[in-house]
């Protein structure tokens, strides 16, 4: 709802990737205020949206799935964004919804960003199909590895330049600007998400098939993401040991792309897209090897997805993601609902808020309720973890 | 004497592919012009200028694989699909067994009929329908139980035999147990026979007799398709001076005697890479001394297997109890197919005993025995035994097990439920399967 960042794109090398027909721009932004870009800019530009949509929906011979972007802490991403999430469930119920959400980390210089954050998760719960979160200081986190790795190159092993999963290899832009690093790990994440529909494999993993294979119960579609290797080796040969460790990496905290320990939480269900020269006995051997070591929930003992793409990355010889529908996420949420109280109770900006045509008190309430009930979801399924579920007495056929 | 091949899925389709590759290969490099000729007239359509065109349809709800399956058939020059053998759309059904089946199947059901009509159409006599699919996916699954529907009102008196692949037991697909149940128990109604492979099984025929190092699912193809192409190949049944006409329909009679019981598995002996083979040479007693053993112990291949297992006959006054000896494998009927050098030779009384049988049947229905002197695939002896058995009772009730505890928490079901399968279906089919279940226990 501003014009600095659409025009700079249209500036750019990717000036031709769009038409101008497919932006939609204002003037003076939402200034971090979920209830100006939800209610007053959804208003004003809901017809706009949807003829835009429907045209570009048009042009697909079969459209299977919108892919949603955006930040939760602002003002535009988070309202208007949600807007726009409830519009393409109205207009087009049947094509799957996956949103990649930014989530503020707890030093985030948006003040109001708990708000908006609780505001638009409501939207996500209730209107998404499959929800891929992401934290800010995770994605630094992981670029500062990186850094460190390619600078202080560890006992004689040299990282291969632009092959990291920060390097825009492959990619057509120049300079490097500030989030950009952070930015191509979340592009590298959409790119081996939709790698199977893309390319050619032995196993495809369509996106529909993560949306049914990962979400056991409606409202539980947020899947943690994870992005293995970071960075290759200078080392051509590549053992089988490091194969293995790309699988263990994984489900490490560190490769995370929020702040979650999912080994030490619940698994519901796990998807494996491994992208390059690997088979099917690698994916099998580690799947052995490592679902000792991994809690999952009693009814899903054996609850992989598993797909095969022949091409790897640019700059890799192979690339895995992990998505996990995992209780991890809990204390994500409880989190960012106590930032959120910590303002609410004071009733510090509230009223940005309130002054908006259409945002009313109950918006707040209903969308901690909804959180508080998801929250309460997570913690029913982690109370069963460790404790040995007995079998569901089987059906009894009478000989 | 022709037989239709009906591809549906990924992997239905790779497998299907190779399936071919194999028969191709196998006819071509025959010495004998008479096995050549009647495999390619089974299997082919034969062009003006000798090119030969399998007859088969390849269904699946998005492109990449079926493009890529016509693309590697071509590049072979020996063989190849019809130009307009193939349907597929955009979307794939996602794994959703509901969607291939509720969906899917109806909206596309008068293209695929017509496909397969066409294809049908030039065949001088069709003596059998094959298809072949996925366990665990959604169109293979879901689609290919539709389809088997169809095909079964639209050629009543045809034998359609369902080859499927059982998924790793690791999972492939978390809801696969879901698909499973859901297709076994719907093929049941209307299939003449499911012959079934576990990918876990092949998994461990590649790891310790191929001795491949990174087994890919090309390689896991390549053996389920030897033991198919072992069982379809031109082979003389019964004492017959004519290669039998009615493979698949003989093939029914010899194994599926009761309704109840239509699983049947597969076991071929030897198998091993083809460096080795070179250097082996077999006799006919020890390789049916291995495939009797392996029938009575349940094992999948030559190695490891449990000598210690005995044949013991059940009693006509135990039917009732279930009898659960130490790792024994009862068998219903079971098909001994001999191909290569000396067959004429080979002593096969070992399985006409009746300890290895019910006792309800006749020991002479229950055992048939084919062969052909033209040696399969590159090996110079082959033995298989297709046997209807209690070898999958154990993956089977898993399979229901895990299912069962799944649906017991109602996880994943709202996805079935939005394409049109309700709880009640998925109690129909898991009542179908506990019969099923039981009725293998208590043989």
């Amino acid at each position: 709802m501003e014009e600095g960042v659409v025009n700079e794109i249209l500036q750019g090398p990717l000036r031709d990737v769009f038409d101008s027909t497919q932006l939609i721009t204002d003037v003076s932004g939402s200034g971090n205020n979920w209830a100006v870009g939800h209610w007053t800019y959804g208003s004003t530009y809901r017809d706009q949206i949807v003829e835009q949509v429907r045209r570009a929906a048009e042009h697909c011979d079969c459209l299977q799935c919108f892919f949603l972007i955006h930040s939760m802490g602002g003002g535009t991403g988070s309202g208007l964004g949600t807007y726009v999430l409830k519009l393409l469930e109205e207009e087009f119920p049947e094509v799957y919804r996956i949103v990649t959400s930014v989530y503020p980390s707890a030093e985030d210089d948006v003040i109001t960003s708990p708000y908006n954050s609780i505001l638009a998760m409501r939207a996500l719960t209730e209107h998404a199909d499959c929800v891929l979160p992401v934290e800010n200081q995770s994605l630094a986190d992981i670029v500062n590895k990186i850094r460190h790795m390619s600078h202080s190159g560890k006992g004689g092993s040299i990282i291969k330049k632009d092959s990291t999963v920060i390097s825009s290899q492959g990619g057509v832009s120049g300079v490097e600007k500030p989030f950009d690093a952070m930015n191509n790990i979340v592009a590298n994440l959409l790119l081996n998400i939709t790698s199977s529909a893309r390319f050619e494999g032995s196993l495809n993993m369509d996106l529909n098939e993560i949306a049914m294979n990962l979400v056991p119960f409606p409202r539980l579609h947020y899947l943690v993401p994870s992005l293995t290797p970071l960075y290759t080796l200078a080392d051509v040969n590549i053992p089988t040991r490091r194969l293995d460790q790309m699988f263990s990496d994984a489900f490490s905290k560190d490769h995370q792309l929020i702040r979650a320990d999912p080994k030490h939480s619940l698994y519901l269900a796990c998807a494996l897209m491994v992208r390059g020269n690997v088979q099917v006995s690698d994916l099998r051997r580690n799947i052995e090897r490592l679902r000792p070591t991994l809690p999952f929930v009693s009814w899903n003992q054996e609850g992989w997805k598993t797909g095969l793409c022949s091409v790897p990355p640019v700059g890799h010889t192979h690339a895995l993601l992990a998505l996990a529908n995992n209780t991890c996420v809990r204390p994500t949420f409880t989190e960012l609902r106590e930032r959120f109280t910590k303002l609410y109770r004071k009733k510090a900006h509230l009223h940005h808020y309130l002054q908006v045509e259409g945002m009313e008190q109950a918006c707040f309430t209903e969308a901690l309720t909804s959180l508080s009930s998801l929250i309460e979801e997570y913690s029913q399924l982690d109370a069963t973890k460790g404790v040995c579920m007995p079998e569901a007495p089987r059906l009894n056929i009478a000989t | 004497m022709s037989v239709v091949t009906v591809q549906v899925g990924q992997c239905g389709n790779q497998v299907g592919q190779e399936f071919f590759s194999v028969l191709c290969n196998d006819s071509s490099n025959a010495k004998d012009k008479l096995y050549k000729d009647c495999s390619h007239e089974r299997f082919f359509r034969e062009g003006p200028s000798q090119d030969l065109t399998a007859r088969a349809i390849l269904i699946d709800m998005e492109p990449k694989v079926i493009n890529q399956t016509i693309a590697k058939a071509a590049k072979s020059g020996k063989w190849r699909y019809g130009d307009k053998a193939h349907f597929c759309q955009k979307q794939g059904s996602g794994n959703n067994w509901a969607n291939g089946f509720s969906v899917h199947g109806p909206k596309y059901e008068e293209v695929v009929r017509d496909l397969v009509r066409k294809e049908v159409e030039q065949c001088d006599r069709l003596t059998g329908i094959v298809t072949m699919m996925s366990l665990a996916g959604g169109t293979g699954s879901g689609m290919g139980t539709y389809i088997t529907q169809c095909l079964r009102d639209a050629y009543p008196h045809t034998s359609i035999l369902n080859h499927v692949t059982w998924p790793y037991n690791t999972g492939e697909v978390i809801v696969q147990n879901y698909n499973s149940v859901l297709t076994l128990s719907h093929l049941y109604q209307f299939s003449d026979a499911i012959l079934v492979h576990e990918n876990d099984a092949v998994h461990k025929i590649c790891a310790q007799l191929m001795n491949i190092k990174h087994i890919s699912f090309n390689d896991i193809n390549k053996v389920i398709t030897h033991h198919l192409g072992s069982v379809l190949q031109p082979v003389y049944t019964a004492s017959s001076s004519h290669y039998s006409r009615n493979p698949i329909g003989e093939f029914m009679s010899s194994l599926v005697n009761h309704p109840e019981y239509k699983l049947l598995s597969i076991r071929n002996i030897p198998q091993m890479s083809s460096t080795s083979l070179a250097y082996s040479v077999f006799n006919w007693p020890g390789l049916l001394r291995h495939l009797r053993q392996m029938l009575i112990a349940n094992a999948g291949m030559e190695e490891g297997i449990d000598w210690a297992v005995r044949a013991q006959s059940a009693s006509k006054s135990d039917r009732g109890r279930p009898t659960r000896e130490l790792g024994f494998n009862r068998s219903l009927a079971n098909l001994l197919i001999l191909r290569g050098k000396d067959v004429s030779s080979a002593e096969t009384g070992g399985f006409k005993d009746p300890a290895l049988y019910v006792p309800w049947l006749p020991v002479e229905s229950a055992i048939s025995s084919w062969s052909s002197s033209v040696p399969f695939n590159g090996y110079e002896k082959s033995a298989t035994l297709v046997s209807n058995s209690q070898s999958l009772l154990r993956s089977l009730n898993s399979t229901v097990g895990k299912a069962w505890n799944m649906f017991a928490s109602r996880a994943y079901t709202h996805q079935y439920m939005k394409f049109g399968i309700s709880e009640e279906d998925f109690l129909d089919s898991f009542t179908v399967l506990e019969q099923v279940i039981s009725s293998y226990s208590q043989l």
